[in-house]
């Protein structure tokens, strides 16, 4: 695609084919006179297009991206306007959130006897970018590599008395599995001791001796609902924190697993721990010979030292803002339930506050910077229990190739980008992405700004309903919280 | 003959600044909490206490890139004849001269392990070759071990020479640095620095104390047979592998996974053909042409990679095995396997290695995708049989597949056309 250098811009327009390609022809036809920017890609139907479609055009250095299609109720195929609305309605929300200005983005609606309005919508989109000018280039940000919102004096306070200590119920706990194991489950998800005493690891417990190993406490970091789709038709069992419980439910809701084959163990959670907190107070590597909680106080024996650390220190971001720390869903719930807080005013963790404070160049930079360690392993995906096309992931397919297998901060960026956006009105914000993450890239927040979003238009939480529909995966003909936006 | 001189950590870094004028000097840099080998300019060089971490990442990316163009192609069309094209290729191979510092002994052990594919047998692969070529390691004898470390398993240990150039211990008040190799030592002798000789002792007793920081050596026998003897054990496969979430963390930081995979990326018109890391842990690995996988479940891939680094290289190259014990795998596991618990099971209570009379159990529960004919979808690894290559296991597949694994002596076919 050749630019005429100075002049032009690169602007990308996906056009339905019944709509406003006819328009576009209309204008054409007419000889009505548009500026030459527009590079237009016919699509069958606005509802065609992917979200991704737009972020990869922008990512890979189009200056803006216009999407068009029928006006509303004139659909050809009744709905897919409908559908295309919400998503781009999301995406553009989404879009500041990586440093592109939103504004780069538009869709409107251009029927294919409005020529003339085809003529506006084309002309003023133009003069929008141009006032714009190039879009900033990843190549030229200054990367940035801190993660200043992490540091222990910018962590947020916890919303609800987090805490550490044994939890009395286990005992009752572990009587109730191994019932349900003789009753005839196959084996129940938990978690057990790991290679030293901070780290504890996911476990299918199938006998009595394994039951009795079961563990909780704030170490048992892991969303177990990842395990379940695996075990598909088979009888088996799951113990839940309150945010993997919303994870089961999510799964439910998406029908990926049978409620009759799944039962629920649920315990009230006092907070985990983000492991690499509590490491960061110990001598780099030290050997961990003893870890005993009280209170809300970690006390770990390391090289014969001891230190103690926090939870208000140690706790992971998402569960100092949790308002479910007890199982959503449950077949057996143990012990009393933790009082449950409510929703902060403010229910922005600490990366979207920091984010949000960063100009759109600022936050290149910031995601420059994070993208350049990871080593593209892909544990976020792995470790991501809605993450259901496990072994086919569009962002491995050679045909249509989403991604080179280059090791670019833009190949790598856009593969969470992927990951967000098919995680938008999905993600039940259990943060399991950002945690698998060898490298520490605080990935988590992409898929929190999705939510957010979503949250703010369409009043909508994943994971809290199995009767749910994730917003965008529906529609309604008047959407209350979205407004026309107006390009002519 | 080592010599050994002795540097006090302005003259070490004031040396590295130096250094930095004439190679490209990769080294520690902070980013997050990770600590990843970075290309650092003089004026960067100024953090000691950076420049001595562990780093979160192995430092193999110095021999093999993430990602690295063999050839960029282009081809313009004939404008008489539109259907011929002139093509144009770059074969970029070659590196600048490259210094390492700062990686650990297992580190500098792995660069050895690698060689062994990349350059010994009949063919070179000259890119690798020309990386290595370039490229000098100093390594920093670790002051005390991890509790994820065992490199004494595998026949290293944290003042290990093999695979440096040069090794340095931190002492009081300075460095005691040792020339291990040639190269290592013309470094050394243009750096000036003081003799060492007096201060040998000193590294010699925090070389002892690192030792001793090590955990329980491993009492492991004949791991290699009695790891292959256990191929066809699937039920310990699947339990060893239940908890596996198959993400691959663990091969892309791991100093000896070699494993690549080989595309063409951009349009036929104008391209690069490139190599980039892949892992054993990704159904697309052993994905055949003919949609065929043969390793559709997560346990024969686990397997595989645990076989390779403990069975199947330790059988084509004199019982050397693909694991230098730095214990990354296990410290950046989302889910905490510990691969020498796994090689531990695998090892104790093994079917003698006789792999023919290895029974076949049962399969347990198994996952509803096994099928019953998928015991003998791969071929089993007779104890004792030399391999001829990493990764031989699947090497007679290898024609149907769309994307090249390594094999020795980069006999890589080219990767299918993206487009």
């Amino acid at each position: 695609m050749s630019v005429l250098s100075g002049k032009e811009l690169r602007i990308v327009g996906f056009l339905c084919n019944w709509c406003s390609y006819g328009g576009a022809d209309t204008a054409g036809t007419a000889r009505a006179a548009q500026p030459t920017d527009l590079r237009i890609i016919r699509v069958p139907c606005s509802g065609r297009v992917n979200p991704l479609f737009v972020l990869k055009a922008l990512m890979n250095g189009a200056d803006g991206v216009l999407v068009s299609g029928c006006h509303p109720r004139d659909c050809h195929y009744s709905a897919g306007n409908f559908y295309a609305r919400r998503r781009l309605e999301i995406l553009k929300e989404f879009l500041p959130i990586v440093g592109i200005d939103p504004a780069r983005f538009e869709y409107t609606w251009v029927s294919a006897s409005e020529g003339q309005r085809w003529k506006e919508v084309v002309t003023s989109f133009t003069e929008r970018i141009h006032r714009l000018g190039p879009a900033p280039k990843w190549a030229d940000v200054t990367p940035r590599y801190d993660m200043p919102f992490s540091a222990p004096e910018n962590r947020l306070e916890p919303i609800r008395p987090l805490g550490c200590g044994a939890n009395p119920s286990l005992p009752e706990l572990r009587e109730s599995i191994k019932k349900a194991l003789a009753e005839g489950l196959e084996g129940v998800l938990g978690w057990k001791a790991g290679f030293d005493p901070l780290h504890v690891e996911p476990v299918f417990m199938q006998t009595p001796e394994e039951v009795d190993h079961l563990v909780w406490g704030p170490f048992n970091v892991h969303n177990l609902a990842n395990f379940l789709p695996q075990y598909k038709g088979r009888r088996i069992g799951v113990v839940v924190k309150g945010c993997d419980s919303k994870g089961v439910i999510e799964l439910l809701a998406e029908k990926l697993i049978d409620k009759d084959d799944v039962t629920i163990f649920g315990m009230g959670c006092n907070g985990t721990v983000d492991l690499n907190r509590v490491l960061e107070k110990l001598p780099e590597g030290a050997s961990v010979e003893d870890v005993k909680c009280s209170g809300n106080t970690i006390r770990v024996t390391a090289g014969g030292q001891e230190y103690t650390v926090s939870m208000q220190d140690a706790a992971q971001d998402k569960c100092r803002q949790c308002t479910n720390p007890n199982a959503v869903l449950s077949d057996v719930f143990v012990g009393p339930r933790v009082t449950e807080p409510m929703p902060p005013a403010d229910g922005r963790s600490g990366a979207l506050r920091f984010l949000d404070e960063l100009s759109l160049e600022e936050r290149m930079g910031f995601w420059k910077g994070q993208m350049e360690r990871c080593i593209s392993c892909h544990a976020c995906r792995s470790a991501c229990p809605m993450c259901v096309c496990r072994d086919h992931c569009v962002s491995d397919a050679r045909d249509p190739a989403w991604l080179t297998r280059e090791d670019d901060v833009v190949q790598k960026l856009f593969f969470q980008l992927i990951h967000a956006q098919h995680l938008a009105g999905r993600c039940t914000g259990c943060g399991e992405c950002q945690r698998a993450c060898p490298m520490g890239i605080p990935v988590f927040a992409l898929k929190q700004q999705f939510g957010r979003k979503i949250k703010q238009i369409f009043g909508y939480g994943a994971g809290m309903d199995v009767n749910g529909v994730p917003p965008l995966l529906a529609y309604q003909v008047e959407e209350p919280n979205i407004k026309e936006h107006e390009l002519s | 003959m080592s010599t050994f001189y002795f540097a006090a950590p302005d003259a070490l870094l004031g040396w590295l600044k130096k250094l930095a004028a004439d190679y490209r000097v990769l080294a520690p840099r902070r980013e997050g909490r990770s600590v990843m080998f970075r290309p650092r300019t003089a004026d960067e060089l100024t953090d000691m206490d950076e420049l001595l971490r562990r780093a979160t990442a192995s430092p193999k990316g110095a021999v093999i890139p993430h990602s690295e163009t063999l050839v960029r192609f282009s081809s313009t069309k004939d404008a008489e004849n539109p259907a011929r094209l002139d093509t144009t290729l770059d074969a970029p191979c070659g590196d600048v001269p490259t210094v390492l510092f700062g990686c650990r002994p297992c580190d500098a052990r792995g660069f050895v392990v690698l060689d062994r594919p990349y350059l010994e047998g009949r063919f070179k692969d000259p890119y690798y070759a020309a990386r290595r070529e370039a490229l000098v390691i100093i390594a920093q004898a670790c002051p005390t071990a991890f509790s994820t470390c065992f490199c004494h398993w595998v026949g290293g240990s944290p003042a290990g020479r093999e695979g440096s150039d040069i090794l340095f211990t931190a002492v009081d008040g300075g460095f005691v640095l040792e020339s291990v190799t040639e190269k290592g030592a013309k470094l050394l002798e243009a750096a000036g620095f003081a003799s060492g000789e007096d201060r040998r002792n000193e590294a010699e007793a925090a070389h002892r104390k690192a030792e001793a920081s090590l955990g329980a050596p491993s009492t492991l026998e004949n791991i290699p047979a009695r790891v292959a003897a256990r191929f066809r054990d699937e039920a310990f496969w699947i339990k060893e592998t239940e908890k596996c979430l198959s993400c691959g963390a663990c091969t892309y930081l791991c100093p000896t996974c070699q494993c690549f995979t080989i595309t063409d990326e951009g349009s036929q018109l104008d391209g690069r053909r490139i190599r980039s890391w892949d892992t054993c842990m990704s159904p697309l690995f052993t994905l055949e042409t003919s949609g065929h996988n043969p390793r559709t479940e997560k346990f024969k891939r686990m397997r595989n990679r645990i076989s390779h680094k403990f069975s199947y290289y330790p059988q084509s190259y004199d019982g050397e095995y693909s694991c230098v014990g730095c214990g990354r795998c296990v410290v950046s596991c989302p889910i905490s396997l510990d691969i020498r618990q796994v090689v531990k099971h695998a090892v104790e209570g093994a079917p003698e290695a006789v792999a023919e009379a290895a029974p076949v159990p049962a399969p347990k529960p198994a996952p509803a995708r096994v099928k019953a004919s998928s015991a003998a979808s791969e071929p089993a690894s007779p104890a004792g049989e030399p391999k001829a290559a990493p990764g031989a296991e699947a090497a007679p597949k290898a024609s149907a597949k769309s994307e090249a694994r390594p094999r020795t002596g980069g006999k890589s076919k080219s990767g299918k056309k993206s487009r």
